[in-house]
């Protein structure tokens, strides 16, 4: 599936999507979107390049095993559950929201940071299944 | 009393950190764990010696009423003082007989973690913490069974015995679950106030089938007993402790707390006279065929064990007394024997009692313990034996029917008992020493210490009976029966017919000592009866059962996902068309619905075709695209019926599944015929008919009034509490937040799978 459109386009193709899952995973609080969708997208992203350049390309331009990132999003998660108990001695899953919204980003607070950890386990987990998976066969 | 019960655990869990200084010379010091225990209890004896009863509270799941409530009275302190005294001298005694053992702190650890679970148990007054305790004893006694782990033997032993006492276990938590709903309480003492109740309930029967069927495999009754024996493979403390001692006398305390619960109606006594009966004299006349020292004393304590019952089922004031001294009585002689047992075993390397004479001239101290528990075994007065067994004929003369047949029982049972004491504990010191044994010498006192103090004291409770009836059974018989009688021990009760019977008892069974001598031949011949006997016939069965379940798996475990599916199918058609068909009532309100439009009608005929092609089509990949055409027609349904989120997910699972697809397939042959017309045929009709139950249930759903209350929940605060106007993102990461983190979890112990499966595979392929 090696063909020169296809290689060419994905090289423009890999950003924009990463870029438009960021976008769609910072929206998510107060439009269609979010962590699952966003990660869903940013894993395709990096499939799409695999399909073009092949997947050594790819893991290289990974630079780490996509299945660290599993961990890794869950920790943030977690953290971000647990957040209130540390700081403001609320129950679990508690929000808790900055004052002023940031530009470009908008309103910061916990949720976003618990939907990031979920943006990380799917594409850790999905990227670790289709390469695992694409390795064997 | 919390922390005495604990106290064990505690030690346990120590041992594991600091065990290895345990296994040299300070084991010994272990045994101040049930030494402190009993001193503790014993401070405790003039209250309740005074009729007191104490309770301790401890909430643990006050929800399901199931709390550490612990009580106190006669009969509580009679099993703690013997769990923690003859602990002590069977902690005291493993320091020497497992002396240097590589895992000597392992042994203790299981040792004191038993007898913990042994003090909850008895404490306890609420019959779900009792319930934890009795099973934690089955567990310690199977790892104790199964100490000597590397011989197949003890291995087999111990899961038999983790079988029937598991069985026990899970009857005992029905009858517990049951008798706390019946009775509205799960604390015992309030149950007994309960008794009308309990007794006239619709659920009676069935709660007492439940409490004796864990009683009686607990406490080795008929048919249940085999597995006895078999834990005597088990090193002799473990005998000593728990299988005479101590955890089979749990079913007896088990009947002895439900007696001023359940004993009520004739039914109770019927079973329980009849098991005793038979389990006693059964297992006494087994005591004849055996040659081996542990055999002897494991079939006179499964008689024992039948004699409590028997007593239990008697159920009037002198037979539950005659049951609590002879709890004491066995308790000590018992013990006594089986701890002499193993010091002839440690010295001489033999327990076949054919070959052992003549010891007393050598191990002097364990000939005298062995005598007096011989003595107290067949209740030769002044021993509390004598005392024991009075009160057994007593008991059996009063009872209302058939007095004289269940005292004949009686009597045969206690003869051939007195035999099977002076066997095991008369007969290995008698005679000619052989040459071979010349060479022993008197192991460390720490060894025949423990069972001369026991027989002893059966000595001193003998002669001075009072002792007992003030600590024991006055309290016992307060609490346990309804109507309290005054009531003496006494040594010497004048001639009369029991003073008779006891007689008759002593003379034939020393006649039958001196007549008969354990042979081997005999043993043989009752061997060839074990085909029939409930062991085998138990063996069998489980036997039976593997095989069953193994046929059952292959039947489902076919290894095609194509048959787990279609099974899970069939299940779901069966199950769903059930439901349906045998109410239903479908009414379609066609008012209500809005006109199609064109764009839902060529999205339905693009989902239409695309799983027409799926079906029909030769090649894979174009079948795997299809049904990608199938997916994304989906994802704008969603779309139009304004779930954007929904879509957006749709559209990218979608678009994954199909790449995932391709990655599989890619590699394999393009066209090929996959399956034939018949099997295409079955799951054509299953497929059809699946689809046609589900559209059934959907129009059913529709047909039931909406409930808004949650959506509109949602939707009001959103905003308010979650600083979101997303509600579907909203609730994902904050009101149901939890679950999403669940669900990642999840994600990632399935790709964590997946890698796992295929890279391991991958590299046992390379070794190749």
């Amino acid at each position: 599936m090696r063909t020169i459109i296809l290689k060419s386009a994905s090289s423009y193709l890999l950003p924009v999507l990463l870029l438009f899952s960021v976008f769609i995973l910072l929206r998510g609080h107060y439009l269609p979107g979010g962590g699952f969708v966003g990660g869903l997208v940013a894993s395709i992203a990096f499939v799409l390049d695999s399909f073009s350049n092949g997947l050594d390309k790819t893991k290289s331009v990974l630079k780490i095993h996509p299945g660290f990132l599993m961990p890794f999003g869950l920790a943030i998660a977690f953290l971000s559950g647990i957040s209130p108990i540390l700081f403001s001695d609320l129950p679990l899953m508690t929000g808790i929201w900055a004052e002023d919204p940031i530009p470009v980003i908008g309103a910061i607070g916990s949720a976003l940071f618990f939907d990031l950890g979920v943006y990380l386990v799917v594409i850790g987990a999905s990227l670790t299944i289709i390469f695992t998976i694409s390795e064997s066969v | 009393m919390l922390g005495a019960v604990l106290l064990g655990f505690l030690f346990s869990l120590f041992l594991v950190f600091a065990g290895s200084y345990f296994r040299g010379k300070l084991a010994v010091l272990s045994s101040l764990v049930p030494l402190s225990l009993f001193i503790y209890f014993l401070t405790f004896l003039p209250e309740i010696a005074d009729g007191k009863v104490i309770y301790e509270n401890y909430e643990w799941i006050p929800s399901f009423g199931v709390n550490l409530s612990f009580t106190l009275d006669g009969l509580a302190l009679l099993f703690a003082l013997m769990i923690t005294g003859v602990g002590s001298l069977v902690f005291l005694y493993t320091s020497a007989y497992l002396k240097d053992h590589k895992y000597l702190d392992r042994f203790y650890g299981y040792l004191s973690m038993f007898m913990a679970a042994m003090l909850g148990l008895v404490l306890s007054d609420n019959i779900m913490s009792l319930f934890i305790f009795w099973e934690l004893t089955s567990i310690s006694s199977f790892y104790l069974i199964g100490f000597n782990n590397d011989k197949a033997d003890s291995r087999k032993s111990a899961l038999t015995a983790l079988g029937i006492t598991g069985i026990g276990g899970l009857l005992l938590l029905g009858g517990a679950v049951l008798l706390g709903e019946v009775a509205g309480t799960y604390r015992i003492s309030e149950m007994v106030m309960m008794r009308d109740v309990i007794t006239d309930s619709s659920h009676y029967l069935l709660i007492l089938l439940l409490i004796f069927g864990a009683a009686f495999t607990k406490s080795a009754q008929f048919p249940f007993h085999f597995w006895l024996p078999g834990a005597m493979k088990a090193p002799t403390p473990v005998s000593t402790y728990l299988h005479s001692a101590t955890m089979v006398k749990a079913g007896v305390y088990l009947l002895f707390r439900m007696t001023p619960i359940l004993n009520g109606d004739e039914i109770w006594h019927t079973i329980l006279i009849v098991v005793g009966a038979v389990t006693m004299v059964y297992s006494a006349i087994h005591i004849i065929f055996r040659t081996d020292l542990k055999g002897i004393l494991a079939y006179s304590t499964i008689s024992a064990l039948g004699i409590l019952v028997f007593l239990i089922g008697i159920g009037t004031q002198a037979a539950l007394v005659a049951a609590a001294v002879f709890i004491v009585v066995h308790a000590l002689y018992k013990a006594s024997l089986f701890l002499i047992t193993g010091i002839i075993d440690h010295e001489t390397g033999t327990r076949d009692v054919t070959q052992l004479s003549g010891l007393r001239k050598v191990l002097l101290p364990v000939a005298i313990a062995g005598f007096i528990a011989a003595l107290i075994s067949g209740g030769v007065p002044p021993t509390l034996g004598f005392v024991g067994k009075d009160l057994i004929y007593e008991a059996t003369l009063h009872f209302k029917d058939a007095a004289i047949f269940l005292t004949v029982l009686a009597i045969l049972t206690k003869i051939l008992l007195f035999y099977g004491g002076f066997v095991a504990g008369v007969k290995p010191f008698m005679g000619k020493l052989p040459q071979k044994f010349e060479k022993l010498h008197l192991p460390s006192p720490l060894m025949w210490m423990p069972p001369l103090i026991m027989t002893l004291a059966g000595i001193v409770f003998g002669i001075f009976p009072g002792l007992i009836e003030t600590a024991f059974a006055k309290p016992i018989a307060m609490t346990q029966v309804i109507e309290f009688e005054e009531f003496h021990l006494k040594l010497w009760h004048g001639f009369n017919s029991v003073l008779g019977l006891s007689a008759i008892t002593i003379t034939l069974g020393a006649i039958l000592y001196f007549t008969l001598k354990p042979k081997h031949n005999l043993e043989n011949a009752i061997a060839k009866l074990d085909k029939i006997a409930p062991k085998d016939l138990t063996l069998k069965l489980s036997e039976g059962f593997a095989e069953f379940s193994r046929l059952w798996t292959n039947f489902f475990q076919t290894g095609y996902l194509r048959h787990y599916i279609s099974t899970i199918v069939l299940f779901l058609i069966l199950l769903l068309g059930y439901l349906i068909f045998s109410d239903f009532s479908l009414s379609i309100d066609y008012s209500s619905l809005t006109e199609l439009t064109v764009y839902e009608i060529s999205i339905l005929l693009m989902l239409l075709m695309g799983v027409l092609y799926t079906v029909f089509t030769k090649s894979r990949l174009a079948a795997v695209a299809a049904l990608g055409v199938v997916g994304l027609s989906f994802s704008l349904l969603f779309l139009f019926y304004s779930a954007p989120d929904l879509a957006m997910t749709q559209f990218s699972v979608d678009t994954l599944t199909v790449i995932l697809f391709v990655l599989v397939l890619y590699k394999l042959p393009k066209y090929l015929k996959l399956s034939d017309t018949g099997v295409r045929i079955k799951h054509g009709v299953l497929s059809i008919s699946f689809g046609i139950l589900i559209t059934l249930l959907i129009l059913k759903v529709l047909n039931e009034p909406k409930n808004t209350e949650i959506s509109e929940f949602y939707a009001e605060n959103a905003y308010t509490l979650a600083h979101g106007k997303n509600i579907v993102n909203v609730i994902l990461v904050d009101f149901r937040g939890i679950d999403t983190m669940i669900e990642i979890s999840v994600l990632i112990v399935a790709a964590l799978g997946v890698f796992g499966l295929l890279k391991l595979r991958l590299k046992t392929r390379d070794k190749k």
